[in-house]
């Protein structure tokens, strides 16, 4: 069974840690990375990537919107 | 894979267009960002960019207008539903609305609020309460909650000193002036997405012309309450909803 394919992209330098989305996301996509960014807060990441299903939970909840969501449907099994 | 997947043809959720690219002045997770993406991707969804007129307060959102892209005038502290009287009163055809913390409409503005609610002025009003005057430094507001601290009442709010937090979400819906009372949050998906339903049904409301269409969103301060925001969302469900339950108060008849 194909899966939906999801990825989102933070916009490091807006992003203000405040790890919400880490909180909003129904498959633990998310979490703070280590590193900061140039404000000093530690940015959220894709850090198991492969379980994003594209589903805009983090991104709704966002406050400050750097969050973009991309999906693909589900691709017919390849023979 | 994910080089696959990130591509413009697969976006299925971005940044509104009618929001600014400056960075929002808000303390990290504070509720005030998602309520302004969410009234700005309805404005955007209804085509009304051009012609919608916001009033922004004094209080943490005073800088309103760097945020939203269209058109918006700061009002003094309180004022704005007196600001947005003239404004719609002069444009009768433009969408106005009002964004005003609680400290600003439920203190100072009491007056202005009470009496658009009940002249029936035709615009929408958006009232952020986070229990607190956020912008100060934290200090109690007419919607503490009972035994709530704050920097005013480090004790927690005492009642029988300092009176009862004021609802005047369902004050108003009293007043023969509001078509549409409801109360919201913004604090999870499902609640941004009610939300956005009930800013839409406000702002589709100005059309009808049968009077205030006013929603308020529940939120947090973080910074106020001296929380982490994730800590903040969970003490929000757990002590302000109770006492300002989330739903429709008054439905346009
Ligand atoms: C006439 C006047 N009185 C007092 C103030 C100080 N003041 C600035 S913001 C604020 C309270 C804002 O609280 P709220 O409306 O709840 O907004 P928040 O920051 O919590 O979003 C006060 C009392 C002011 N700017 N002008
Ligand atoms: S919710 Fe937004 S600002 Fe907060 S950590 Fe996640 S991406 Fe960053
Ligand atoms: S889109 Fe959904 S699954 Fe992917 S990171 Fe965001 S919340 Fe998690
Ligand atoms: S002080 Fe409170 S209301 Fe103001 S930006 Fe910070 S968290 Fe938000
Ligand atoms: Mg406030």
């Amino acid at each position: 069974m194909a899966k939906v394919k999801g990825a989102v992209v933070v916009d490091v330098e807006k992003c203000k840690g405040c790890d919400i989305c880490v909180h909003a996301c129904p498959t633990d996509v998310l979490a703070l990375h280590n590193e900061v960014n140039g404000k000093g807060y530690h940015y959220a990441y894709m850090a198991n990537p492969d379980e994003c299903t594209g589903c805009m939970n983090c991104a709704l909840v966002c406050p400050d919107s750097v969050i973009t969501v991309y999906r693909v449907k589900p691709q017919k099994a390849k023979v | 894979m994910e080089d696959t997947i990130i591509k413009t043809e697969n976006i299925v959720f971005k940044k509104t267009e009618l929001l600014t690219d400056n960075e929002l002045s808000y303390c990290p997770g504070c509720g005030h960002g998602t309520a302004h993406r969410i009234i700005m991707e309805v404005i955007d969804e209804m085509g009304i960019q051009a012609d919608t007129i916001g009033v922004a307060p004094v209080g943490c959102s005073v800088l309103a207008y760097d945020f939203m892209n269209i058109d918006m005038q700061q009002a003094a502290h309180g004022r704005a539903p007196a600001v947005a009287t003239g404004i719609k009163r002069v444009l009768p055809e433009k969408f106005v609305f009002t964004y005003q913390g609680d400290g600003d409409l439920a203190a100072i503005g009491t007056a202005e609020t009470i009496h658009v609610c009940n002249r029936g002025e035709h615009f929408t009003m958006i009232f952020i309460n986070n229990g607190i005057y956020g912008m100060t430094g934290g200090q109690m507001a007419p919607t503490t909650l009972p035994g709530m601290k704050s920097s005013t009442s480090p004790y927690g709010r005492d009642v029988e000193m300092m009176g009862h937090p004021l609802k005047m979400t369902e004050l108003i819906a009293n007043l023969p002036g509001t078509c549409f009372v409801t109360r919201q949050a913004v604090h999870t998906p499902s609640a941004v997405r009610k939300a956005k339903k009930a800013v839409r049904k406000a702002f589709e409301l100005q059309k009808e012309k049968k009077g205030i269409s006013f929603v308020e969103i529940v939120s947090n301060c973080n910074s106020g309450w001296k929380m982490t925001p994730v800590q903040s969302n969970k003490w929000m469900e757990d002590n302000m909803f109770p006492y300002y339950p989330m739903g429709d108060i008054k439905l346009p008849e």
